[in-house]
């Protein structure tokens, strides 16, 4: 059952373009893989068409996240990954939105698959990310009061603060010290 | 004081908010679930998760490719060979590397064999909350055979970082392939005894037909995946649908139930072990048949040499040391891969930037993705079912909380 990658990749670029426009910026066969580069404004309109329109039928999201570009010193800095996949079709397809760190907002796309829900979490969690109209958008895997995003690329693998665990008769027991990670990391790898 | 606490107690009668786990033994780990009670019946229901966090993602920024792959492991931990098998193919698929024939049908073999494991130990452990010991004797008995098989090939039992980028650690060899052989063919009577023993049992009916049930679009719009989702009636199959490894070149069927019960998830999962059986006696003659090929890939940029080499020749020893200290590395790409791992759709999503360690990898664990299912299946449930739905939809929090 092999999907003629070029057919679909001139099916989605036209039909795209078509009701988007200038918002579909960029779609690439890479690996055996179709990358879909769009604008973030219109991203719930361009799922629900990639979800509802009989020639691609991208009923199933298998996967959300974002990546942090900040070590590759790329502006806008976030991107949120999308992996869609469709059942009938057996043929995939990644899409990729921009967000700039000034304003890390993008639409939720629960209103088209309920599976957002908790994956969106996660990245919100992770990066930070704000997911607009997302029902119930809280951590998920950190601590409620977890300060930072530790998937940021500017969060230190060791964490940046540190809790002492010594006797009740230490003065300074339990409480948070600023301090260096525990786990020594070079600079580079930052 | 005696009146207000009556009355306290009847006012609360309406809704009553009640905390399940984080230790509680049948949540299959350290899973906490709220859950909000009228009388005896579920109303609400929120999982929470997160204490088995590991942070394997950060982690996966900071090793290099092969240092990665024993973190695999502890993601489901009950099946580790298929973790070890969907990261090194991600990687692979970066690399742009073929692996042998042989090592195709190794991993396979060794695929199938983590899907019957796992399967038997979801059998016993969700038959024995049931309240039926038995299964989860036999089921473990077998188990144990299998884990001895790992134990062979790779030198552990439980976390075996078998699978190498581009490869296996350790090639197959006749007497393995004899033991596994041994073991397929005292396989299937004991599943033919546990359906004896369950599928017709009056009470283990009772306790799943017509719980937790999901449609099969619900079930689609939740992105569930695995038994859950074939259990619904949808007929997806990563290995059918988009094939990966050998499963093309063996002769097996999709289990699909369409009642999107309890029961239809645990009639999924049986079909299935027999199916893997199935797949693992065809394999294992495509095996033998290939048994004189080399198992790796010809490349000591990605592959280590064997350790014999590397007391002799200087070559070789210069590539394990550059392995071993830096590791390879892997042009910019940008890839997602997945495979049907026990659990369902097992992703991982790599981004590249050139160096020795991965930019970005992104896990994508069926487990976490099915639970959003809990909410929906357990509605209008009573509190006793939510054990069963927990039990029929296999989470494992590793793999949950990573």
């Amino acid at each position: 059952m092999a999907v003629d990658l070029d057919k679909l990749q001139q099916l989605l670029l036209n039909k795209l373009r078509e009701r988007f426009g200038d918002a579909i910026i960029d779609l690439t066969a890479d690996r055996g893989e179709l990358t879909l580069v769009v604008d973030r404004k219109p991203i719930v309109a361009v799922m629900t068409m990639l979800r509802d329109d009989p020639d691609f039928q991208f009923n199933f999201l298998s996967y959300l996240t974002a990546v942090d570009y900040l070590a590759l010193g790329r502006t806008p800095r976030y991107d949120v990954v999308y992996q869609l996949y469709s059942i009938p079709k057996t043929h995939r397809l990644r899409v990729r939105a921009a967000v700039p760190e000034d304003d890390p907002t993008i639409d939720s796309v629960f209103p088209v698959w309920r599976t957002a829900n908790f994956i969106e979490r996660e990245a919100y969690d992770m990066f930070g990310i704000l997911f607009q109209g997302h029902p119930d958008l809280r951590r998920i895997l950190m601590p409620d009061d977890w300060e930072g995003h530790p998937l940021r690329k500017d969060f230190p693998l060791g964490g940046v603060k540190s809790f002492y665990f010594k006797r009740s008769s230490d003065p300074h027991a339990g409480e948070p010290k600023d301090l260096v990670p525990r786990i020594r990391v070079q600079e580079s790898d930052i | 004081m005696t009146k207000r606490v009556v009355e306290q107690t009847w006012s609360n009668l309406e809704a009553m908010t009640i905390n399940m786990g984080p230790q509680h033994p049948s949540t299959h780990g350290v899973l906490r679930i709220v859950l909000e009670l009228d009388g005896e019946v579920v109303t609400g229901i929120k999982p929470m998760v997160g204490y088995l966090h590991r942070a394997k993602e950060k982690h996966a920024e900071f090793k290099t490719y092969h240092q990665f792959i024993p973190y695999t492991d502890r993601m489901d931990y009950l099946s580790p060979m298929s973790n070890n098998t969907a990261y090194v193919m991600t990687v692979e698929k970066a690399l742009g590397i073929e692996i042998t024939p042989r090592c195709k049908y190794l991993r396979t073999l060794l695929c199938e064999l983590a899907r019957i494991s796992s399967h038997l130990l979801w059998l016993g452990t969700g038959a024995l909350e049931l309240g039926a010991m038995t299964i989860f004797m036999w089921g473990f008995t077998e188990r144990e055979k299998i884990y001895d098989i790992f134990e062979f090939i790779s030198g552990a039992r439980f976390t075996v970082s078998y699978m190498r980028v581009g490869g296996v650690c350790r090639a197959d060899y006749p007497e393995w392939r004899r033991r596994v052989r041994e073991f397929l063919d005292g396989f299937l009577p004991v599943i033919d005894e546990i359906e004896a023993m369950l599928n017709e049992n009056e009470i283990f009916i009772q306790r799943l037909k017509h719980i937790g049930t999901v449609s099969g679009p619900d079930a689609i719009s939740l992105g569930l995946t695995g038994a859950s989702l074939r259990g619904s009636g949808i007929d997806w199959d990563i290995r059918k649908d988009t094939p990966y490894l050998a499963y093309e070149e063996v002769d097996w069927e999709v289990a699909v139930e369409t009642a999107g019960d309890c029961l239809a998830r645990y009639f999924v999962r049986m079909k299935e072990i027999r199916e893997s059986h199935k797949i693992c006696r065809q394999v294992l003659d495509l095996l033998e048949r290939h048994a004189d090929e080399p198992v790796n890939i010809d490349n000591p940029k990605i592959i280590f040499p064997p350790k014999d080499n590397v007391k002799k020749s200087m070559e070789d020893l210069i590539h394990h040391f550059l392995l071993a200290s830096e590791g390879f590395k892997v042009p910019p790409a940008e890839v997602y891969h997945s495979i049907e791992a026990p659990k369902g759709e097992l992703g991982f999503y790599l981004k590249t930037d050139g160096g020795p360690r991965a930019y970005r990898l992104g896990i994508r664990s069926p487990s976490f993705i099915n639970l959003q299912g809990l909410e929906s299946m357990c509605q209008g449930m009573l509190l006793a079912d939510v054990v069963a739905i927990i039990a029929s939809l296999d989470p494992v929090l590793g793999e949950v909380d990573r």
